[in-house]
């Protein structure tokens, strides 16, 4: 299972507490995990990615395994920890300024 | 019991203030949606206790919430405000094409006559409608597929619907009102739009009498008057006796004419209100003044309103959906500001009083009159 980590907003908005724990059909990627994420959690639509075009919101940005995964290509496989499910994917609002 | 509920949009989240008709005391619930933008919130005429809200983030986008409950309670509806065919473009700030993209909801409108109908003013500027109660939402595209929708371009606060105007004696007439584009018509509930601008004069635009272009910050009308429509633009209090076919400026005496709010009295069709600021940067009042100024005339002449409203070292701004108009007998004003605080006058403006302080900025103030 992948573990993802939402930010507070969006756990409010999804009534989620804590870590969301997906399985994905297929390899594991940003598409695929977010994919899952949407169809379990559908007001998470339109929050994440735009709608339509899919494309990661220019605000949010995607973490993991210390790396900023945001500008990854979709299809690209997740790091294997995060695949296995031994480190968190982290989705982030973007901060400027600290 | 009649009662008055004001619902409060607000930077951080939504507030919902519920009074009896003395409205002397107040309960305030909330904050709900606590950390998102919350640009609008109205009731339907039609049910007092179907909500809606306008939920947004630069973050995290736009969504709606719809409560059956009077606000006790909230889910969200479709988030999806998809522009019909090819969006095209309109002007940037530097004359250049742009494309339409949608941003956020400004304004929620429900219909006079269907439970399940309402309207929403977007940005970028454009009007959409649901049938079934915020499930599915679409554009009536007549509006943008007006000739001069490439022209259009954004104010300072983007390229926004803010203000929907649903003629109480014909639904399929409403008036639309657009930063930076205009006032609109439509007389066929939204296939065709017709622009209505004419007499309105702005310095800050290449033709200062274009057919469209102009920065209208708010529009209002009395219900028994459907073709009486007042408005607030840039600079400029204006007035149209023909459904907006023309109109004449009534600043009058007033002491600055930019602002953002005007409304109308619930009984006195000629009884108006606004908030003056001092100037197109200087969003604050004039001298640290607080002041709501009436016309009972229509007009022209106008009256400062102050007993009660602080009278020094005051610098809030009102915003256009910030204030709002109860039907009770003895007619209550209301209208929050960028300071957080809401303050109500329940004599038609002669006296005034905070109902509550240290909100968040406020963006929106709706009253409901509760039956």
């Amino acid at each position: 299972m992948i573990r993802v980590v939402l930010p507070a907003h969006l756990k409010m908005h999804a009534n989620v507490n804590g870590e969301v724990m997906l399985a994905v059909d297929g390899p594991a990627t940003q598409k695929s995990l977010l994919d899952a994420l949407e169809t379990h959690y559908p007001v998470l639509r339109g929050a994440i990615r735009e709608q339509g075009t899919l494309k990661r919101r220019a605000f949010v940005r995607f973490f993991a395994c210390q790396r900023d995964l945001s500008h990854d290509e979709p299809d690209a496989p997740l790091p294997d920890a995060v695949a296995s499910g031994a480190q968190p994917f982290l989705i982030i609002g973007a901060l400027a300024g600290g | 019991m009649a009662g008055v509920r004001l619902l409060v949009g607000t930077r951080k989240g939504a507030f919902v203030l519920t009074s009896d008709e003395a409205r002397k005391s107040w309960d305030v619930s909330g904050p709900h949606f606590a950390g998102w933008e919350i640009y609008h919130v109205k009731g339907s005429p039609i049910d007092e206790n179907r909500i809606y809200a306008s939920q947004s983030s630069s973050w995290f986008g736009q969504q709606i919430q719809r409560s059956d409950d009077g606000g006790k309670t909230w889910q969200p509806v479709d988030n999806t405000f998809a522009y019909d065919g090819v969006p095209g473009t309109h002007q940037w700030y530097d004359g250049t094409p742009h494309p339409w993209e949608f941003k956020r909801v400004w304004h929620i409108e429900p219909s006079t006559t269907e439970a399940d109908t309402v309207y929403a003013g977007v940005e970028d500027a454009a009007l959409f409608r649901s049938n079934d109660g915020g499930k599915s939402w679409h554009e009536l595209p007549g509006l943008r597929g007006h000739g001069s929708g490439a022209h259009w371009q954004p104010g300072a606060g983007g390229m926004c619907l803010h203000t929907i105007l649903i003629d109480p004696s014909d639904a399929k007439r409403m008036f639309i009102a657009i930063s930076a584009a205009g006032a609109f018509r439509t007389e066929d509930g939204g296939e065709s739009w017709k622009p209505i601008n004419r007499g309105l004069k702005s310095e800050y635009i290449p033709d200062p009498e274009a057919e469209v272009g102009h920065c209208v910050h708010r529009l209002a009308m009395h219900p028994s008057r459907p073709n009486v429509l007042f408005m607030q633009k840039h600079w400029d209090v204006m007035r149209s006796d023909d459904g907006g076919n023309s109109w004449r400026e009534v600043s009058g005496n007033l002491p600055t004419d930019f602002g953002f709010v005007i409304d109308v009295h619930a009984h006195e069709p000629e009884t108006i209100y606004v908030v003056p600021i001092k100037s197109d940067s200087e969003h604050f009042p004039i001298d640290g003044r607080l002041q709501v100024w009436r016309s009972r005339t229509g007009g022209e002449d106008w009256e400062a309103l102050t007993n009660g409203l602080p009278q020094s070292n005051c610098y809030v701004n009102v915003l256009r959906d910030a204030m709002s108009i109860d039907t009770l007998d003895s007619c209550g004003i209301y209208f929050g500001t960028t300071g957080g605080q809401v303050y109500a006058s329940s004599d038609s403006g002669d006296t005034w009083a905070a109902i509550v302080r240290d909100l968040p900025p406020v963006l929106s103030v709706e009253a409901q009159t509760l039956r």
